[in-house]
């Protein structure tokens, strides 16, 4: 256990804890309320995690935590059209469902897909024959916010396609976050694919930008049975004062695919995701795409893992970096082959280009491989602009600023190129070019 | 339209041009040869603007105006252009997008309007054509996986679509195929007028039988040791350069 003495956000839970679970949990089973009492006992035991944890070594969360927040209320808030607007994907062809801090808020909707099972998780968790879903303690060694999450969340969105099914569009979850005081949020989400289900779901995280700090602690839980698909896109947009942090476990059965986008933008003070595969049963299929562009004083982390325990399965990982200005990045990718999991497929790639004097990034690529017969690669680069390109297109009469946008572009690219959906790209596109010097074409 | 006085450059502190005097009209096409490690290249790169490269004495006039204060984009803006020796790859970066933006900030710089989408594909068609470029590597990343004569052929449509008064052709010809050379150099010879020049940094005489040059000059050991006119290329071809350079070395010991 670290000091948690100089941390109010700590004091604030553990004095909470009793109160909010009075105000939560009257409808719910009592193995969840169990579940939440042992997740509360665990968190106040490890607390807030400190560098001295393996997993948060390079992330300080210090700075983060002088402030003071209030645990999240479930009343909601109005929402600023300018603020959906921004989160809105032109023409993206798609049902838009839109949360504020975390409740689903039904009157954002634009149209409702039929052949999906649809439900707020306040609503889900008092319902008997979902319990199980909640009742589940958290995965892994790093579970301080897991552990917070579970023993406080309150809503979010449970969604489940049936055996066979998927949908004409996509969905677009809009998270959005806004508060008139400093607030902690914790929202979890389930999203279950049955039998040969398939489902894509892009999300967007925004907020609305003000002098209130939000802590967003949010865990995500995403079941594959055998067969499902699911193309899953994360887009991180929050303003400054925003911290998130952004836990997603996958489990996948055989044969299932699960492919992953998480674009970070500039704004959020911090972002720390968790991202984990785990793949249960044999012949998987995962990719993990990333492109984090961070700006200012801005702290992006992205941890993955992934879980190989069983034979025949494919990952690949592919996450890029821009580091402006004074901003910090971190990737730690895992890779875990247990002895089972033989003729594995595992590769990963982490590059960087570290453009600000004073910006950093830490990458470390951790593979654990304990079965023989596997194909495993990864490989790091941190690298600054190439000063023979910057000079050929100068020469062109390319300005320098248009020059770096073109090329810190063309790194994007191998990410950006990966999404299939072409308005999403575009989309994407047009949030990074507000980061990096625009051009005159 | 351009006038070299007198210039000295170094890089790395070794002293690579030592008091080069060149003077360029428009509608004139000069030659510069030399055997290797002269300074021609480096020279192309001072006029450029490469930044390992230190003028440390003499001057130059592009257009009237002092060349050595500019900045590389300035340079190619006022009408300047180099045809690398070795164009590099930008994987991500598409041809189209990187000659769209080249063209538009000249355009800019010129106070001129951007030219539309239609107005774009219209000139770029006729560029291409004019210098038998393949409009399928048009739409591919900057030079990624061309071949050595393609990287070639897309300095030359680069040329063409950006239409600059004064063109530096550094070895251009070197490790192109008899074809691909005929396809250069009948583009540059397409693209000659009046109102441009040529400077044609080669190391062979062979492409000046394709463009015929007004002025030939040999570049040793940083200076430029004689001038004359498309014969003295003829001459080179013939003798090679060990005489030039015992004349060179003789001129140096009666100093």
């Amino acid at each position: 256990m670290t000091s948690q003495q100089d941390i109010p956000l700590y004091d604030e839970v553990v004095n909470g804890f009793d109160d909010w679970a009075d105000l939560i949990s009257p409808n719910e089973t009592s193995d969840l309320r169990k579940t939440r009492r042992q997740a509360f006992e665990k968190f106040r035991e490890s607390g807030f995690p400190s560098i001295r944890n393996e997993d948060w070594k390079y992330t300080n969360l210090t700075r983060f935590l002088k402030d003071e927040y209030r645990l999240g209320s479930p009343a909601p808030l109005a929402l600023s059209p300018a603020l959906l607007a921004a989160a809105a994907i032109p023409e993206f062809d798609c049902y838009t469902l839109v949360l504020v801090n975390g409740v689903w808020e039904k009157k954002y909707n634009t149209g409702l897909p039929s052949g999906i099972d649809l439900l707020p998780i306040a609503e889900a968790k008092a319902d008997p024959a979902l319990a199980a879903w909640f009742e589940r303690s958290a995965y892994g060694k790093d579970r301080h916010f897991t552990e917070l999450n579970t023993a406080f969340f309150s809503d979010g969105l449970f969604i489940r396609m049936k055996a066979g099914s998927s949908l004409d569009k996509p969905l677009h979850i809009i998270h959005a976050f806004t508060a008139g005081y400093n607030l902690m949020v914790q929202p979890r989400h389930i999203f279950v694919l049955d039998r040969n289900a398939e489902l894509s779901i892009v999300e967007s995280v925004v907020s609305t930008a003000g002098d209130a700090r939000i802590w967003v602690n949010s865990f995500t839980e995403i079941a594959l049975q055998t067969d499902a698909k699911l193309h899953h896109a994360l887009i991180q947009a929050a303003a400054p004062g925003v911290r998130l942090v952004n836990h997603t476990t996958v489990r996948q059965k055989k044969q299932s695919l699960y492919n992953n986008y998480t674009f970070t933008l500039p704004g959020a003070d911090l972002v720390r995701n968790d991202l984990q595969a785990r793949l249960e049963e044999d012949h998987t299929e995962t990719h993990l795409y990333g492109l984090y562009l961070a700006a200012g004083q801005q702290l992006i982390d992205n941890h993955t893992l992934v879980d190989h325990q069983k034979p025949s399965c494919f990952s690949n990982e592919l996450y890029k970096g821009v580091l402006l200005e004074q901003s910090t990045g971190v990737f730690n990718g895992k890779v875990y082959v247990h002895q089972d999991a033989q003729k594995t497929n595992a590769f990963q790639q982490n590059n960087n280009l570290v453009i600000g004097k004073k910006a950093t990034i830490d990458s470390k690529p951790e593979l654990e491989i304990y079965a023989d017969d596997v194909k495993c690669s990864h490989g790091t680069t941190v690298g600054q602009f190439s000063e023979e390109a910057l000079f050929y297109l100068r020469a062109r009469g390319i300005g320098e600023a248009a020059a770096k946008a073109l090329l810190i572009n063309a790194f994007a690219l191998d990410v950006t190129e990966k999404i299939k959906w072409s308005a999403v790209e575009a989309h994407i596109n047009r949030l990074i070019s507000q980061h990096i010097p625009v051009t005159h074409a | 339209m351009l006038i070299i006085k007198n210039l000295h450059a170094e890089v790395e502190e070794k002293q690579i041009l030592k008091g080069i005097n060149l003077t360029v009209n428009p509608g004139e096409v000069h030659a510069i040869m030399g055997p290797n490690g002269s300074g021609k290249s480096s020279l192309a790169s001072v006029l450029a603007g490469k930044e390992n490269y230190h003028v440390t004495e003499g001057e130059v006039e592009f257009q009237g105006k002092n060349l050595l204060t500019m900045n590389p984009e300035t340079r190619a803006r006022e009408g300047l252009f180099l045809a690398f020796q070795y164009p590099i790859e930008i994987p991500g970066v598409s041809n189209v997008n990187f000659l769209k933006t080249a063209l538009g900030e000249i355009r800019n710089y010129r106070g001129l309007p951007p030219l539309d989408a239609k107005e774009f594909l219209r000139l770029s068609r006729e560029k291409q054509k004019l210098v038998e470029f393949d409009a399928a590597l048009v739409n591919r990343s900057l030079n990624e996986g061309f071949s050595g004569g393609e990287k070639k052929r897309n300095e030359i449509f680069q040329l063409a679509m950006l239409e600059p008064s004064l063109s530096i052709l550094d070895e251009t010809d070197s490790g192109l195929d008899i074809d691909a050379l005929r396809i250069v150099s009948q583009g540059v010879n397409k693209l000659r007028s009046e109102n441009n020049a040529f400077i044609i940094i080669t190391h062979y005489q062979r492409l000046l039988e394709y463009i015929v040059p007004d002025f030939v000059h040999v570049l040793y050991n940083g200076r430029i040791v004689r001038s004359g006119t498309k014969e003295l290329a003829l001459e080179l071809e013939e003798k090679g350069y060990d005489w030039l350079k015992e004349e060179s070395r003789e001129k140096a010991a009666t100093l």
